[in-house]
Formats: structure tokens, sequence, C-alpha cells
């Protein structure tokens, strides 16, 4: 099953390689992965998702959080909570197709970054469903370039 | 208070209350050495190979239940130490190794002996640190010794750049360290404690399953009064020997793949299997789904990433050993419903058919009258030792001759490289044992394969005068990979002979120690004798049988019931 796991980090030198070696040497997977500071400097906050069967997801919040640096490890799937990740699309767009790209960005509330003589760059954000929807409504036009962002999560408030 | 980088890092030394540490000098340490001339009460030892130095404090650590320590230089310094680190860390070995490093703005340049040393020991470290900024040294080595001693303890290793030792730092009185991320579970869950000494209290067939962390928490009279409490048998695992007494009545000795017939029997039938400080190694378990499969398992650690990393926990109790057994024997000398004599009833049977697999399958081998037996050679160590020396070893089949043979009765006595399995540990471990226990009876039992991979620390032996013992059990082979081959290779002897040998007794005496040699059974117990009343460091050459093999003997991958047997 996929898990999308938020780590709080001391910021300091190497904390990220010592993360990604953990998941690296013991043979867990990382599927996406993002790492911003905080509202504390002192501290950043690492999102990952990766997929595995309950033991191997207990085993690696354990291993998390038997990181010295590490300050606390939350399985967002356990909480309520909203994930998004960001797209940058560089998408084909000629005379007869510029108006059909602006209408699809435009459902999907997105944005045209860049224009260029031939194509257009589209800002997107939204869950993993909603990213891979526009993609594929995109392709058959014609999509050159795809840079993604690793999902990002936060718990929602709770309901009282 | 203000002083140089160096002498800080001494004045922490000091104040750890170290006394000894193992190390090799080099360029990028050489100011922390020149600082270590003005100490009184530090003694270093000089060893003749950086893993030695780690192997010696790893070992001195042990021995003595506190922090070991090894200073190295940069680069090569640094990684030689790497073996040595990772043999700790799977032992959960307290130690605090220092490297030193280039200059901080030649980090990064490809500068004379720099290596990335906290990169490459991110994986084998409890923890590690660079002291990129002169304020962070006292701080750091405070925290380093913090982190190597409490919780699971483990190697931390501390990086110190040139210009950093040489620059001038605060030091202060230390403050009781507090750290945001790290804090230890060492009182147990009292609703946890309860849910196990019920299932203790009901169960029929009862096995207490032994580790590492038994030694390492200093909870050996604990497990030992539950044991006796409660008349509960014990198995203990290679880490966990000497965590309760091997001769007494209670004890089945070591399990898994070469464990004794009765002790994996025993957890392969038993209906709760107590886990002390074990962490159901490969080695241990055999086949996973084979592995105590009618138990219900209670598992003290204090790592809760142990627990049910390889066999699911039905009772995990996360605590340091020795918390968690002093609150289950609180637990039953208050409980009504516990009554001794009662349990000593409820689990007669069970005593009956442990002891019938016992007579079935004894710990033995064949005796045979001109060839000396590699066993043989560990009873008559044991007896003319009456069971009281260090023993450490290299690793192989002397491992584990010695562990099935040499009865440890107490802890913190047999100090070998359990998890990490390195060839070459024995000597400088007994080297840092010696150092430890001066008065002490310290014996490496050793192949005549592995004491090569440390043989140059003879001279350090002689240098500081260790009286250590080097017991070489000789068949001229890598003896347990022989063994494998033997049994599941058709004996395709495939490059573990030893065709070339260096005359072990010679090569004693190049280096001023003695050297002895014994080709018959009748000269074992004289050549330990002799090397017994020895004040010098000592070789004995026993040449053995050569294609002796370990057993019991698991086959990796097959259950523990499935053993090969004499």
């Amino acid at each position: 099953m996929r898990h999308t796991i938020s780590v709080l980090l001391q910021n300091k030198p190497g904390v990220l390689s010592r993360v990604t070696g953990l998941f690296s040497g013991r043979g867990f997977n990382i599927d996406s992965l993002s790492v911003g500071e905080t509202l504390d400097k002192e501290t950043s906050c690492l999102t990952l998702e990766t997929h595995g069967d309950d033991s191997i997801i207990e085993q690696i919040t354990k291993q998390l959080h038997k990181l010295i640096d590490v300050i606390k490890v939350t399985d967002m799937s356990e909480h309520d909570h909203v994930e998004r990740e960001m797209v940058l699309i560089r998408v084909k767009a000629e005379a007869h197709t510029r108006a059909e790209v602006l209408r699809i960005v435009d459902i999907f509330r997105g944005k045209v970054v860049d224009v260029g003589p031939k194509s257009y760059v589209v800002e997107l954000t939204g869950d993993k469903n909603k990213i891979q929807a526009v993609i594929d409504i995109l392709r058959p036009i014609g999509i050159q370039e795809i840079v993604r962002t690793g999902t990002i999560a936060i718990t929602r408030a709770k309901k009282s | 208070m203000k002083m140089k980088g160096a002498q800080a890092f001494v004045k922490c030394l000091e104040e750890q209350g170290v006394e000894v540490i193992f190390g090799f000098p080099g360029g990028a340490v050489i100011d922390l050495y020149d600082e270590l001339m003005r100490t009184k009460t530090i003694k270093h030892v000089l060893v003749r190979h950086e893993q030695a130095a780690i192997h010696a404090a790893d070992a001195y650590g042990r021995v003595k239940g506190d922090v070991g320590v090894a200073l190295v230089t940069s680069g090569p310094g640094a990684t030689n130490t790497v073996t040595g680190i990772a043999s700790a860390y799977c032992d959960s070995i307290p130690m605090v190794v220092f490297t030193g490093q280039v200059p901080t703005m030649l980090i990064g340049n490809d500068a004379f002996q720099e290596v990335d040393i906290v990169g490459i020991t991110r994986p084998v470290t409890k923890h590690n640190y660079l002291v990129k900024n002169a304020e962070d040294l006292v701080p750091t080595i405070r925290e380093a010794f913090h982190l190597a001693r409490t919780g699971r303890p483990g190697p931390v290793l501390v990086d110190l750049p040139k210009d950093v030792v040489n620059a001038m730092v605060k030091f202060e009185e230390a403050e009781p360290i507090r750290m945001r991320t790290y804090r230890p579970t060492y009182e147990p869950h009292p609703g946890q404690i309860e849910k196990a000494c019920q299932a203790i209290l009901k169960a029929a067939r009862p096995v207490l399953y032994a580790g590492g962390g038994v030694i390492h928490s200093n909870a050996n009279e604990e497990l030992t009064e539950l044991a006796k409490k409660l008349d509960i048998p014990v198995t203990m695992t290679l880490m966990g020997l000497g965590g309760f007494p091997g001769t007494d009545p209670l004890s089945m000795g070591m399990l898994g793949m070469h464990g004794t017939y009765f002790a994996n029997m025993a957890v392969a039938n038993c209906d709760v299997l107590i886990a002390v400080g074990a962490r159901f190694d490969d080695r241990v378990t055999g086949r996973i789904d084979a592995f105590a499969p009618h138990a219900k398992i209670i598992h003290i650690d204090i790592d809760p990433s142990s627990i049910s990393k390889n066999v699911k926990v039905d009772i995990p109790i996360v605590a340091d050993c020795k918390h968690a057994l002093t609150a289950m024997n609180a637990w039953f000398d208050r409980a009504k419903e516990f009554d001794k004599k009662q349990a000593k009833e409820q689990h007669k049977a069970w005593h009956k058919q442990i002891a019938e697999w016992r007579k079935k399958h004894p710990l033995g081998y064949v005796e045979e009258k001109n060839v000396i037996k590699p066993q043989f050679v560990v009873q008559k160590l044991h007896e003319l030792t009456k069971g009281e020396a260090i023993i450490s070893t290299e690793v192989g089949q002397n491992q584990m001759w010695a562990a099935q043979f040499y009865h440890f009765n107490k802890p913190r006595a047999f100090l070998t490289s359990g998890g990490l399995g390195v060839m070459g540990y024995g000597f400088p471990a007994a080297i840092g044992a010696q150092m430890a226990a001066p008065d002490r009876i310290v014996i490496d039992v050793a192949g005549d394969g592995s004491i090569q991979m440390n043989i140059q620390e003879l001279a350090t032996a002689r240098q500081y005068g260790c009286p250590v013992k080097i017991a070489i059990l000789n068949n001229n082979y890598l003896g347990m990979v022989r063994q494998w081959q033997e049994l599941f290779y058709d004996k395709r002897y495939s490059h573990t002979t030893l065709d070339v040998a260096p005359d072990f007794v010679a090569l004693a005496k190049a280096y001023g120690a003695v050297g002895l040699r014994a080709t018959k059974p009748s000269e074992v117990e004289p050549v330990i004798k002799e090397a017994l009343k020895t004040k010098n460091t000592v070789i004995m050459d026993f040449v053995i049988s050569r294609e002796e093999g370990v057993y019991p003997m698991v086959p990796a991958g097959k259950a523990t019931t499935e053993m090969l047997l004499v």
C-alpha cells in the first residue's frame, strides 16, 4: 500500500543523506521526496511517498525515528490530510492547439507561466490523480517536458 | 575558559573518565597527539593498524562496561577503522572514534589524506559528526559520549578538522545533556509487564532467550532471578553468552545455527518465548516461519526497531532489559496467583522433555587418541583457567568451538564479533581486554587463517607488556568455509587451503613473544600450563584434526530443528 510519511528533521548538513541512505541501505522504496524549511529555521520537513506492507511501513517509521536528527515521524495515511504536488509541463502549442491547451489548463485551474512561439509552460498543483489526469489529457497534444515535485502533505484541522 | 581545541579535546576525555585510548598518529591529528603527551590520566596505546585500535577499544568497552575510545588520522587512518566500527555497530558496543580531517577550507578539494569519513560511516555508526566550527567542539564530544553510552549503545564517530583543533575554544563545565530528538525509553510500560507476566504465569513450556542486551544493561542477575524464580530454561545467543551462568542446570547453552540440539528443540516446541535483549538474527532463527512456531513471543528491547523486525512479536516491551526484568521480578513477588512450587510443578514435564533431548544429543565430539580435537583444547582451556578467563575469538570454527565449549558463567568474559563476523577481531580485542583487566587471564581462541589478519599486533602486545595468550586451532584451512564446501559443495575446497603458513612458534619469537606448539593430545595440557605460567605474550599453536567440523549445524535457510549432528 502507498503511504505518505512526513518527517520533521533537525536542519543540519547531511541529514537528507541519513534519510535516503537509510532507505537504500535497508531496501525500502522512495517513490517521491520533497524537503523544505519549516517556520522554525532549525527544522525542516521532509515528505516522502513509499509503499510496502504493514510490517515494512512499521520498520520504516521505526528506523526513521531511530535517526538522531529526526524529531517526529507521521504516517499521514493514518490521519485526515491534504496532499499536493506540483508539475511544470512544456506542452506543444501551435496555432491550431493554443486555444485547446488554454481551455484544458483553465479547467484544471492551472496557469500558463511561459509563452513561446510553439509551446506553453503550464503550472499545476493538485493531488496525484489530478496531475495524472492533466498529463493524460495533454499527452495527445504533445508534451515536450515534465518536471514534478514530490508530494507534500499536511493534516486537516480536527472537526469538533 | 579559553583554550586550544586540542587541549579542550583532552580535557573532554578526562572529564568523561577515559583512562585508555587506542590509536595511531598522522598529520591531521598531530596536534591532538602533541596535547596527549601532557595528560597524566590518559594512557595511549599505539597499535600497528587502525582496525586493531577499534577492535581493542570495542573489547575494552565491553570488559569495562564503559565507552571505548580510539583516535586515528584522516584518510587511510579513517578508512581503516570502518570494519571495526561496523562490527561495533552490529554488536551495539559503546564507542567513540575520533578521526582527524583536513582543514575545513580544504574539505571537498580532494586534499592529501582527505576522505569523507562521515559519509562513509553513516550507515555503520549510531551517529556521527563533522565538527566544522570550533565552538561546537566541546559540546559535540560530550554529546558523542552521551549517545554512545545511553539507549541502545553504539559507535559514534567525530571527525575533527585540523584547523578546528588548532582554534581557540571555550571550555565550560559540563551540563546535563538534553537532546531534543533523543530520549531512549528505559522504563517498561506497566501494562505490557502485566501482560507478559500473565502469559508467563500460564506457560507450560516457557523458554528464556537472552541476547547481548542482557550484558549491555548489566541485567544478568535479574535474568538469573527470573529464571530461577519460575524455573524457566535459558538459552543464549552468541552475544548473550555469560548473561546467564553457562554451567547452571537451567542453561541450555547457545541456540541457532551452531546451537545445542536441546536449545533448538526447546525453542521450536515452547509455548512462551521470552526474548531479552536479542534481535532474532538469521543465525538464530534459521527458517523464520519455523522459529518458535507455537509460541507466544514476548520481546524486551530498548530499540523499538528491533521489535517485530524479523519475527512478529505478541507482547513487545520497549525498555532497558534490567529495568524490565526488575519490574517482572517485582510483579511475581507481588502476585497472589504466583506460587513458586506450583510453577515448578507446571514446568515439570517440560524439563523432563528437555532432559531427554539433552541426553539424546548432548554437546560433544568424537574423541581421538592421536590427534588433537579443537573442542578438547577449548575444554582444557576452560578446565585450567577454572572458567575464569576472558576469551576473545576470531571468526569461524574457532569462534563456535569457543562459544560451545567454554561455559561462561559471568558476563563480559566472552568477546566476539557476533553480528559482522570479523576475522582478525580476536587478537586486538584480547589486547583491549587485557588493558581493561590487567589481572585477568585473557585468551584469544583463533584459527590459523584469522590470526593472520591482525598478527601485526604482536608488536603492540609486546610493547605494552600484555600477557595475552593466543590459542591457534591450526588446521591449515579456512575451516568454516571448508566445512560448508564439504557439506554443500561436494568437497570442492575452492581456495580454502592455506598452503603456505608461517611457523607460528618462530613468528612469536621474532616479536619477542613466546611460541609453543602441541601436536598430540598429551601435549595440550602442558602447553596451556606453560602458557599460563608465562608473563609474556604467548602463541600456542595447536595442530588439530584437519577436517573437524562444528556440530550441531543448521544449514542456512533450514528450520533450526533440521540439525546436522555429530
